[in-house]
């Protein structure tokens, strides 16, 4: 059985998936079951893995590829605390992706790729060598792509192409990085401590090369992680559908980028190493001035999910900084934060979806008086944003006071200074929304109840000849057909993953304390990232 | 006993089974083929099984004089390939032509004729019979694309006709050099003779010089490949499969062992260097023109231009003594058999297209993407393994160039090849992207194809998409280091 549970984490994501495109279009019962029973098995593989790994059980699994490397899937305990995220939060989204999608033409092939996306995030944590990462990490990109242009227009596909520029750019430094580093050392398998610090050849090679090599990483693998001035694909990829979004920022890409970063600071290179380079206070800085960047982009948009999307530039460098900052309470702060972000962040983008599903509102301007009409979505939205801005005892604030401590215990007293600032900014990008959304009288009609004419945009969306039309493209979210006339909060099947995802948020920082909390485990990988 | 005649059969039975299908009705033709394909499969397979590489000297006459066929693990790998795409191609051009059609009659013969062409090409060991194998393929390959006789495709033929003319008698002119100045055309001991190797080299570097102009222009590589775009994209589909895949790869097949077997006695350091450079031009060349196309099938056909200035690339470090050698043979042979996979896959998927959307440009394709999503699934993973990514076939043939490059610390490449990744996926996607535009209203319900046809594609595809899984294995087999084992402890 145990060998079984490695494969089985990435089969059953993959083989729902192949069998979902050659479901026909109707049967939406056989699809969501699939879907939703790839998502719970997953779930329950990781679950064992995670167990066992408790009890000392190691899951390995090597595969022939290359001449001289191997596939490696190993589940150690960096991966378990990613693959773990990926799971729970996959079957949120999967929830609410179905909910979202209910109406609208292509399900088939969107479904599919959901699924291959998440198989190839789960690669990407469960990858042990750089070669297995680097396959996955690119799968992920040919998976999403379909998924950011889902709805064809001329818009999205403008978005999506700038996205492939990036990512595939992106991987192609990132390769670079590999064979230039495998050439030098032969093959890196990840390893707890740097795999380089373990390989007599790395004694060779000189520093310059090594440092070299680093940046090349960084920057490969800061297209997806969307580190200024490599983030310019984020806030244009927000016009795909809001599960997409919720996928982006929360579950897959960004978080594939982040974890990537982990990767090479503490397992290829080890954080030791890295130091004495001297590679870590660059990667400090530009994490600062991304985090700074983008709280400053969002105060100006007035879009919900392009300000959540340049929260997100300035939330995903939280984890680079904190990997950044030498020392273990950086390194808690920073791993904590690569789980608490994608709950936080996830939720938020359910509910932009939720305004945007049940009343037609995108901007925040629109947002007067939305908490008396949608209380439930509201109320997970304020916790959100809470916790983006580091207020206890939402898991935000958890992270922010570990990254906080981890900068006074490196010794950059300039970082706690751009905490501070950051943390303000976040404040003042979400705090108005919350008393627009509570405090504001309601408009007399909301956006799609005046939207006379969004019938007849189903109804071209649905066979697919909005081509005739092009007046008609639609505005910005909204991946739907018309919506059942609604007077209460959103639909079930939105809103209970949105509750849920607010209410991990709120458990994560209510109960760090408790033994495999998100911050228990992060704590357990830094004693082996540290140890001498 | 047995074992000798299987060389000299893989030539002769595909030429006997192409009189028959020739002469015979369309039904008892049809059965014939599959016969014949049967009868191929058990002869590669027997070449396969041998533990030693098969040798046979045709009529009992040995070298210089004799006919000698010789199945060393290139020409192995290369007889796989051709089987493989072989095998597809047909099934696929039974589905593909209507019953009885001109069209059809005039193809399998040409078809089959080509193969035995092609096999001779990678079989025969010695030089004038490598010049009437090129001559095979390429009357075979100019007829099959003149087949639908049309104007284009007519004026296309022609222009192929006269660059694979002039071709071969440049080589003709190089064996003929060779032969008066050492008295012999074995390939495998010509490099070695004291000719050669003495004072007297001018004509073993001319012969040489006309030989790798003439391979090159039937290899297209730019600035000779005028002639390969309006031939691949205008033939009829199966045709471009078949000449994209596999004819371009025998002469490049060829120069390669008159590369392996001149580069220990010769300095070649430059001439690779120019070769490689060339090759570079031609990546680009391609790839840009490939994004200017309107039509789906031209814009594979620059596709091949671009794929083709890669296999040049390991040229350069492909010399006696240099770190690297070995792997960038592999790394050759690897990408010869990925873009043979995966060139034809695409040819055949987006054949399929076209025949559904009733055009074949690229704005018309939209909607029979939904229609044949097979087709499409094959064309995307052909797309990834022409892009490079992994775990592809496509992909291992990069990887292993990229570690030849810098273990011969000559890093500049690499930003070619990571380059090149950019702008093939530039291209691919133009396709790609079809599947996420609305219907256009050009576009009209056909009665549906039959699957055979885009299975076909597919299977080609996911050989070419996942084929990297087998690449170690296949470095195993291969063994790149002996075939380089007579360049000695250079």
């Amino acid at each position: 059985m145990n060998d079984w549970l490695l494969p089985l984490t990435l089969a059953s994501s993959l083989l729902a998936g192949l069998i979902i495109f050659f479901l026909p279009e109707r049967s939406v019962g056989w699809r969501s079951a699939l879907n939703l029973g790839a998502a719970v098995l997953k779930l329950a593989c990781v679950a064992a893995m995670l167990w066992g790994t408790q009890k000392g059980i190691s899951y390995e699994l090597r595969l022939p590829f290359l001449p001289g490397h191997e596939l490696l899937l190993r589940a150690d305990p960096l991966g378990l605390l990613f693959v773990t995220l990926s799971a729970v939060l996959w079957l949120l989204t999967t929830v609410y992706a179905i909910g979202y999608l209910e109406h609208s033409p292509n399900r088939s092939r969107f479904f599919g790729f959901f699924s291959l996306c998440v198989t190839a995030t789960v690669g990407i944590a469960l990858s042990g060598n750089l070669l297995t990462f680097f396959l996955f990490y690119e799968l992920l990109t040919l998976a999403t792509y379909p998924l950011v242009v889902h709805r064809g227009t001329p818009q999205v596909l403008q978005a999506g192409a700038r996205y492939l520029a990036y990512t595939l750019g992106g991987g192609v430094v990132l390769l670079a990085a590999i064979v230039w580093l495998q050439t030098l050392v032969g093959p890196v398998e990840f390893r707890s401590g740097g795999a380089l610090v373990a390989l007599e050849a790395t004694a060779g090679v000189e520093n310059w090369m090594l440092v070299g090599i680093f940046a090349l990483f960084i920057a490969g693998l800061g297209v997806k992680a969307a580190i200024a001035p490599l983030h310019g694909w984020l806030p244009q990829a927000m016009v795909a559908p809001a599960p997409v979004s919720a996928l982006l920022h929360a579950v897959a890409v960004v978080k594939a980028g982040a974890f990537g970063i982990v990767r090479v600071v503490y397992e290829v290179f080890g954080i030791e190493f890295a130091h004495s380079l001297g590679v870590l206070l660059p990667l400090a800085v530009v994490a600062s001035v991304t985090i700074v960047f983008g709280s400053l982009r969002a105060l100006t948009q007035d879009d919900l999910k392009r300000r959540l999307a340049y929260s997100t530039v300035s939330q995903v460098s939280y984890i680079v900084l904190g990997v950044a900052l030498f020392g273990p309470a950086g390194t808690i702060g920073g791993l904590v934060h690569l789980v608490h972000q994608g709950i936080m962040k996830i939720t938020l983008f359910f509910c932009a979806g939720n305004y945007a599903e049940t009343l037609g509102v995108h901007r925040i301007s629109q947002m007067a008086g939305i908490g008396q009409r949608m209380p439930w979505t509201t109320a997970a939205f304020t916790i959100g944003a809470l916790g983006m801005i580091g207020v206890p005892p939402v898991a935000g604030f958890i992270s922010k006071w570990y990254l906080g401590l981890g900068a006074i215990e490196a010794g950059l007293g300039w970082v706690l200074a751009v905490l501070l600032f950051s943390s303000l900014l976040n404040a003042a990008y979400f705090l108005p929304i919350l008393r627009l959304a509570w405090f504001e009288a309601p408009p007399p009609s909301w956006p799609y109840e005046a939207h006379a004419d969004h019938a007849a945009h189903a109804a071209h969306a649905t066979h697919a000849t909005h081509q005739s039309h092009p007046a008609h493209a639609l505005p910005t979210v909204a991946d739907v057909a018309a919506p059942p006339p609604r007077t209460g909060d959103a639909a079930p099947l939105l809103l209970l993953p949105t509750l849920c995802a607010a209410a991990l948020a709120l458990l994560a920082g209510l109960a760090a304390g408790v033994p495999l909390s998100p911050l228990d485990w992060v704590r357990f990988i830094t004693a082996t990232e540290y140890l001498p | 006993m047995t074992e000798g005649l299987l060389l000299p059969l893989l030539v002769l039975w595909p030429l006997a089974v192409g009189l028959g299908v020739y002469a015979l009705p369309e039904r008892a033709s049809a059965a014939l083929q599959v016969l014949g394909t049967v009868v191929m499969v058990g002869l590669v397979a027997g070449v396969l099984a041998s533990p030693e590489p098969l040798r046979a000297a045709l009529g009992g006459w040995a070298a210089p004089l004799g006919i000698g066929l010789h199945a060393d693990r290139l020409a192995q790998a290369m007889l796989v390939l051709t089987l493989l795409v072989y095998a597809a191609v047909l099934l696929y051009a039974q589905a593909y032509f209507a019953h009885g059609s001109e069209l059809a009659r005039r193809f399998w013969p040409l078809a089959w004729m080509l193969w035995a062409g092609l096999n001779a090409g990678y079989l025969s060991a010695d030089l004038f019979n490598l010049y009437v194998a090129l001559e095979l393929v390429g009357l075979a390959a100019v007829g099959l694309t003149a087949l639908t006789g049309q104007s284009t495709a007519l004026a296309a033929a022609l222009r192929y006709l006269l660059a694979a003319l002039l071709a071969s008698n440049l080589f003709l002119l190089a064996v003929v050099l060779l032969y008066a100045s050492t008295g012999s055309l074995a390939l495998d001991s010509i490099g070695s003779h004291p000719a050669a190797t003495g004072s007297a080299t001018w004509a073993a570097k001319l012969a040489l010089a006309l030989a790798l102009v003439a391979l090159a222009l039937k290899t297209a590589l730019a600035p000779l490949h005028f002639w390969l775009p309006a031939a691949h994209g205008n033939a009829v589909t199966p045709v471009s499969a078949l000449l994209s895949a596999l004819v371009l790869k025998v002469s490049l097949l060829i120069l390669l062992r008159l590369w392996l077997e001149f580069a220990p006695v010769l300095d070649l350091a430059l001439l690779g260097l120019l070769l490689a450079l060339l090759g570079l031009v031609a990546s680009v060349w391609g790839s840009v023109l490939a994004l200017t196309q309107r039509k789906i099938k031209m814009l594979i056909a620059y596709s091949s231009v671009a794929q083709v200035g890669y296999l040049f690339l390991p040229l350069a470090w492909l010399l006696p003594g240099g770190l690297g050698a070995a792997l960038a043979l592999e790394a050759t042979v690897l990408h010869l058999l990925a873009h043979g996979l995966a060139k034809a896959a695409m040819f055949l998927a987006a054949g399929v297209l076209v025949l559904s959307a009733g055009r074949d440009d690229l704005a018309s394709l939209r909607g029979a993407v939904a229609r044949e999503p097979l087709a499409f699934a094959a064309l995307t993973l052909a797309g990834v393994s022409l892009i490079g990514l992994p775990p592809s076939l496509g992909f291992a043939a990069k990887w292993q160039m990229m570690q030849a490059a810098l273990l011969a610390d000559q890093w500049p490449w690499l930003l070619w090849l990571l380059g090149g990744t950019l702008l093939s996926a530039a291209y691919v996607f133009r396709v790609l992207r079809l599947a996420f535009l609305p219907a256009s209203e050009a576009f009209e319900a056909r009665a549906p194809l039959p699957q055979r046809l885009s299975l076909c594609a597919l299977a080609l595809a996911l050989l070419a998409a996942f084929g990297g899984f087998g690449a170690a294995a296949f470095s195993d087999w291969l063994a790149a280091d002996a075939l380089l084992g007579h360049w000695g402890g250079a």
